[in-house]
């Protein structure tokens, strides 16, 4: 037994001889995420709680209604219904419209006979998605301003009337697609062209010599080739259905069309830290939190099973 | 091979389509720069499209004698630079590890590491903690609670599994240890991925304004993105504007102009010549596991 225990402790020993190194380089990343991911989680509980300054979070009271009453208060506030119906609009719409833009683009690309233009208009498009959310507003603020904005001028010249493009709730939902799709459309083309570039080029010979034309070379080559990226990224995508980002629509949304602006990380920021409602606020991220890791598991769970690894893509 | 007649005309429809699509990107960016440039009167009176009307630099030397902006500009870049450098070192230590397969304890981190990509505990949670830390308020919070990111530490991580473990066994048989290998082996292997890595990081903290908002009150160390925020909102004006006594609208629009530009110029520095790090990483993240 002694001689055993000796041999065990005599390998742990030089394991850690050889490994402490790795070990000692693992710590401080280890304390980050203690520290500023697993440590907030015992701040959720503030979301059952009645939130006090003075006392720590394992101190405060329980919230009424057993501890859900702050539950109860986000789903009878108008505010908050209205926050979770914008969310889920836009990234509807995000989807119907801004999905399809980089598939219909990386076929163009790919369709595109001069090399040395292809690779202008990549740099190019590629370039919106390295431009801040609030630059992005800037310039759009500056493009469809009412009276001296490039656009409605234009629009002015040949008749038309100003359009309020960002003071009016419909304009602006419209508006904010188009800029999300100009912002990241280009970008996302680089997955799919990758995904092409992995299309059998003898499939293209061989219907040039059965005399396919261009669309249906197009349709049952290039788009069937890229077939599994594109039902991966669609799955992908819709399991963030109910997440929100907060630096789109915080800049580029005003006081006119808060009514359509307003999502639910929005809702958080206004009411928990300008407007101190930390419970309610706390409680409205939570619901939001496990929706989306619910609906993220789900959809990781299905591209898996079109043999991509989910989160990866 | 020879063409078609209808096979060049649509070769052509093609290129004109991503000529126009090639305009619609870049006609926002010369549309500020022209008003930016442009004189607060002919701006006023929608003069102003694609070319500067009245051409004045007024704008510019407003801004620029504007200490708040100025000093802006500088502690961004300090801070990019120093966020970077933490960024990047913090990925290397957190990923290097993690290719060793036979490292005890190396699935539960790796589990705990992805889990956090999964499930955040939220806004609120967040902020609570870094007031209860102290960093609320201080510069060092838009540095340490977003200094790594779980996503670029999967791409390196893929990135050094890729790199032949016998270079690496080669030169522990020559007596070196981990951080030696780390060191003379993959580093100087994985100069293209860091590049990109860094650049992500950087883009990141140049382009971020929300963790500055949540969690700083004090002006002084408000980053360039959050200032422009301010301005665009009307919440700050450009100071030497007001204290000028300027009450000119058209003034006012040249100058928000101007700021955004400032904004977009070191992107636009920078970009052409890392083009090729940003698709690089891109394709990276795509890679399967």
């Amino acid at each position: 037994m002694l001689k055993r225990g000796g041999r065990v402790k005599g390998r742990t020993s030089a394991y850690l001889k050889r490994y402490w190194m790795l070990y000692a380089l693992m710590l401080a990343p280890l304390i980050y995420f203690i520290i500023f991911k697993y440590i907030p989680m015992t701040y959720i509980q503030i979301a059952f709680k009645k939130f006090n300054i003075t006392q720590s979070v394992w101190e405060m009271e329980w919230a009424k209604n057993n501890g859900f009453e702050y539950f109860i208060k986000a789903f009878s506030n108008r505010d908050f219904l209205y926050a979770v119906r914008n969310t889920v609009m836009l990234n509807v719409l995000d989807l119907a419209i801004g999905f399809p833009a980089p598939i219909f683009l990386a076929v163009l690309l790919n369709e595109l006979a001069f090399k040395r233009f292809k690779k202008i208009t990549q740099t190019i498009i590629y370039m919106p998605h390295f431009l801040s959310w609030v630059i992005i507003s800037g310039l759009a603020l500056q493009l469809f301003a009412p009276t001296t904005g490039l656009v409605n001028t234009a629009l002015g010249k040949i008749g038309l009337g100003p359009i309020p493009f960002l003071n009016e709730s419909v304009h602006w939902v419209i508006t904010y697609i188009f800029i999300g799709v100009w912002q990241s459309a280009g970008w996302n083309t680089i997955i799919y062209l990758a995904a092409i570039t992995g299309i059998n080029p003898e499939l293209y010979e061989a219907a040039a010599v059965d005399g396919v034309n261009r669309l249906q070379k197009i349709w049952h080559i290039t788009i069937a080739g890229i077939k599994p990226t594109i039902v991966v990224l669609l799955v992908m995508n819709l399991g963030r259905i109910l997440s929100s980002d907060f630096d789109r629509p915080y800049a580029l949304g005003n006081n006119l069309v808060s009514n359509v602006s307003d999502v639910i990380a929005t809702f958080v920021y206004t009411n928990g830290i300008r407007g101190s409602q930390f419970s309610l606020a706390t409680a409205v991220g939570l619901f939001q939190s496990v929706i989306c890791v619910i609906f993220l598991l789900a959809s990781n769970a299905i591209a898996e099973k079109f043999g991509e690894h989910g989160i990866m893509s | 091979m020879v063409k078609s007649k209808a096979s060049r005309f649509a070769d052509i429809v093609i290129a004109g389509t991503c000529l126009i699509i090639i305009l619609v990107c870049l006609l926002p960016i010369v549309n500020v720069l022209a008003r930016s440039l442009s004189s607060a009167d002919s701006l006023i009176k929608g003069k102003v499209m694609l070319i500067p009307a009245g051409l004045n630099l007024e704008a510019y030397k407003t801004v620029l004698s504007d200490p708040k902006y100025t000093w802006s500009l500088v502690w961004t870049a300090i801070l990019t630079v120093m966020c970077t450098c933490l960024s990047v070192f913090m990925t290397v230590i957190c990923a290097y590890p993690l290719i060793y397969t036979e490292l005890k304890g190396r699935k539960v981190f790796t589990a705990l590491m992805i889990s956090t990509m999964y499930f955040s505990a939220g806004t609120i949670p967040n902020y609570l903690l870094v007031k209860d830390i102290g960093l609320l308020n201080s510069p060092l919070v838009l540095m340490i609670p977003s200094c790594l990111s779980v996503f670029n530490v999967i791409i390196l991580r893929s990135f050094l599994l890729g790199i032949p473990v016998s270079l690496r066994e080669s030169s522990e048989i020559e007596g070196a240890d981990p951080i030696d290998v780390l060191l003379r082996v993959y580093l100087p292997l994985s100069t293209p991925v860091m590049a990109t890595l860094a650049l992500f990081y950087a883009v990141g903290r140049w382009n971020g304004y929300s963790d500055a908002l949540m969690y700083l009150k004090n002006r002084m160390f408000f980053p360039i993105q959050l200032l422009l925020f301010n301005i665009l909102n009307n919440v700050t004006s450009v100071e030497v504007a007001t204290q000028e006594g300027f009450s000119n609208p058209g003034l006012s629009e040249t100058l928000k102009s101007a700021t955004v530009m400032f904004a977009i110029v070191p992107i636009l520095i920078v970009y052409p010549w890392l083009q090729r790090y940003f698709i690089a990483g891109a394709t990276l993240g795509a890679v399967k596991e």
